[in-house]
């Protein structure tokens, strides 16, 4: 019985405003007082628990297991030695781990900081009313998030090619010489830069978007009437109205940041796990699996995730107290 | 109509167009949109698109529209031969198939899970809800990608290794999706209408499925959506776990593909061009839900 009731006001969801009368009869069943019985109170759990019961398995507790594995000589088809803290003494001296996490910085600060500014400026300019054609510019800018990450590092291999690249050819044109973008520490990291910048600019591009579109049209109407120019504008009202979603994006950048590994593994067929014979752009996630399953070494590549960890706990820190900052500055 | 237009004539074609150059920032009143706001959005554009474009140009006209003095730009005529030998190097076919099982799968058991979830934590009271909430929103932070090797022996123990469940369990767990159907079901979900079908004697479950669910179908259909997209293009954890190349998503074929790259480059562009061609078809139709869907998320959150 309740459940044709529940049927008829999901119509009315859809439908507007119902005919009043099909309200106006309660089923005879539904006079019954409303006791919550057990199964009602556990229900909630019981909701929930699909999300909390796969996030220990697959989560939480490999993430608790990172650091038991990290106390190993960990060999996942030989013998595992309990060595304390060796493998991260070892770790800390590790050039290998340093230049890993040079370059991770790196790539992270190259491509996302004109990323970021290039997705605030590109906001702006779909941010009118009058503005033809806007669902085909906004879809346009989607089209690399779709694009498979595996594909879009092959391709722009061959864009940075240094024999048969287009910006060799462009450069060539220009009368510079070509450049061997795989074989500088720089160089590969533009390269890779360029495929995460690509991938995410435009999505970055509708999440700044929104945001503009979330401010009310007074708020700039009164600052022009004011005097204000448009620059005045952008740093007085548009970034602090967007900064919430800035500190957002800065943290999803971050993170994603810290897990490149895609793209430096298929920059080039030949670069290996090491992108480089001197590891010129092997990231944090890289090196830990060149670690881990390139050489079986299941407790060193575990220090390499503790690392991680200890990292992103850093910028979650740092994330809020740029938050609890910005909610003071309000 | 005038007075809409100049509201729209935005900051960014005096800061950025050509216009801030006449540094009459104050009083530049223009009627419409500018061509320089056109060319800027169509130079966005088109390195969108060139990429794959370009992708797409090699993987027709054959590798040598690389080594061609100037480059080759247009596209050729031999996609299909290009096609068939990429189908016949790689179980490619195969490959699409299991990317297409395992997104599938993920995108539709996770999305109704993250509505039910978001329904629990929007709509019903109980005790430790905003505990469990909190621990949804702290495990957004932590990327699994530094646990791969716990979780590599975990799918080991359970002997799931070279398996594609492998693959879609673990993923079924997303806290982003919990959290984005929570928004939605808050503000859409009228507490109301919940009101009167409990006192109809309705309960908690049959409140979800027949009017929570219904009325934030469009949002559980854009989370799919999203999820798929991401599943697709999962490449770590699919190529740790799976050894056997029947078994390959096609980001890992490609990976095999791309091994072959100094054999035919046009191969491996073939290959990334067909890994990407079935979101390219959904996108076609549903790309304008998806943009106002991941709009919509960044609005609310």
């Amino acid at each position: 019985m309740s459940a044709t009731i529940a049927t008829a006001t999901t119509a009315d969801i859809h439908n507007g405003p119902a005919p009043q009368k099909k309200r106006g009869r309660p089923p005879r069943d539904g006079r019954r007082p409303i006791r919550q019985h057990w199964g009602e109170r556990i229900a909630p759990y019981a909701y929930v628990a699909p999300f909390f019961v796969i996030f220990i398995v697959f989560g939480l507790f490999p993430l608790l297991f990172t650091f038991y594995v990290a106390l190993f000589d960990w060999n996942p088809i030989g013998e595992q030695t309990f060595v304390g803290l060796a493998n991260f003494e070892r770790l800390f001296q590790d050039d290998r781990f340093w230049n890993a996490l040079v370059n991770t910085f790196g790539i992270f600060l190259i491509s996302t900081v004109p990323q970021l500014l290039l997705a605030l400026g590109l906001a702006h300019l779909l941010n009118h009313a009058a503005l033809k054609m806007a669902n085909f510019f906004r879809m346009a800018l989607l089209i690399p998030y779709i694009t498979s990450v595996a594909a879009t590092a092959i391709v722009f291999a061959q864009i940075f090619d240094k024999n048969f690249g287009l910006i060799n050819w462009v450069l060539g044109a220009l009368g510079l010489p070509a450049v061997n973008f795989l074989a500088s520490q720089v160089g590969s990291w533009i390269v890779i830069s360029s495929m995460v910048m690509w991938r995410w600019f435009g999505y970055n591009t509708l999440l700044y978007l929104a945001g503009l579109q979330a401010l009310p049209r007074e708020m700039y109407e009164a600052a022009s009437v004011d005097g204000a120019s448009g620059w005045q504008q952008f740093i007085h009202l548009t970034i602090p109205s967007l900064r919430p979603i800035i500190i957002f994006t800065v943290i999803m950048s971050t993170i994603g940041g810290l897990q490149i590994f895609t793209e430096p593994l298929l920059v080039s067929p030949e670069s290996g796990l090491t992108c480089g014979g001197g590891r010129q752009c092997q990231t944090l996630a890289l090196f830990l699996y060149e670690q881990g399953f390139g050489q079986f070494k299941f407790g060193y590549g575990s220090a390499i995730g503790v690392a991680l960890f200890v990292i992103v706990v850093v910028v979650a820190a740092l994330n809020f107290f740029l938050s609890t900052r910005t909610r003071k500055a309000r | 109509m005038s007075d809409t237009i100049d509201e729209a004539i935005p900051q960014a074609l005096r800061e950025i167009g050509p216009a801030t150059k006449t540094k009459k920032r104050s009083g530049g009143r223009v009627g419409r949109v500018g061509w320089p706001v056109y060319v800027m959005l169509g130079i966005a554009t088109l390195i969108s698109v060139f990429p794959l474009y370009y992708m797409f140009v090699i993987a027709s006209a054959g590798a040598s529209a690389v080594t061609s003095v100037p480059p080759r730009l247009y596209p050729g005529l031999n996609f299909f031969d290009i096609a068939a030998k990429v189908f016949d190097t790689v179980p490619f076919f195969q490959s699409l198939m299991n990317s297409v099982i395992v997104s599938l799968a993920v995108a539709v058991i996770a999305s109704l899970l993250c509505a039910l979830a978001g329904f629990a934590f929007a709509k019903l009271q109980f005790p430790g809800r905003n505990t469990l909430f909190l621990i949804v929103i702290l495990t957004m932070t932590v990327p699994s990608q530094l646990s791969v090797i716990p979780q590599y022996l975990i799918i080991s123990a359970l002997g799931w290794v070279d398996t594609l469940q492998a693959l879609i369990v673990p993923g079924l767990a997303s806290a982003f999706g919990i959290f984005w159907m929570r928004q939605h079901m808050t503000t859409t979900l009228n507490d109301e209408l919940m009101q009167a079908a409990r006192i109809d004697g309705a309960n908690s479950w049959q409140i979800f499925w027949r009017i929570g669910l219904p009325v934030v179908r469009p949002a559980v259909f854009v989370l799919g959506l999203i999820t798929f997209t991401s599943v697709w293009n999962d490449f770590m954890w699919p190529f740790i776990v799976l050894k056997s190349p029947e078994l390959f998503t096609v980001q890992v074929a490609l990976k095999q593909l791309q091994a072959n790259r100094t054999i035919d480059l046009a191969l491996s562009m073939g290959g990334s061009f067909l890994a990407t061609l079935p979101l390219l078809i959904v996108f076609f139709f549903v790309g304008r839900r998806m943009v106002a869907g991941i709009m919509d998320g960044a609005f609310k959150g």
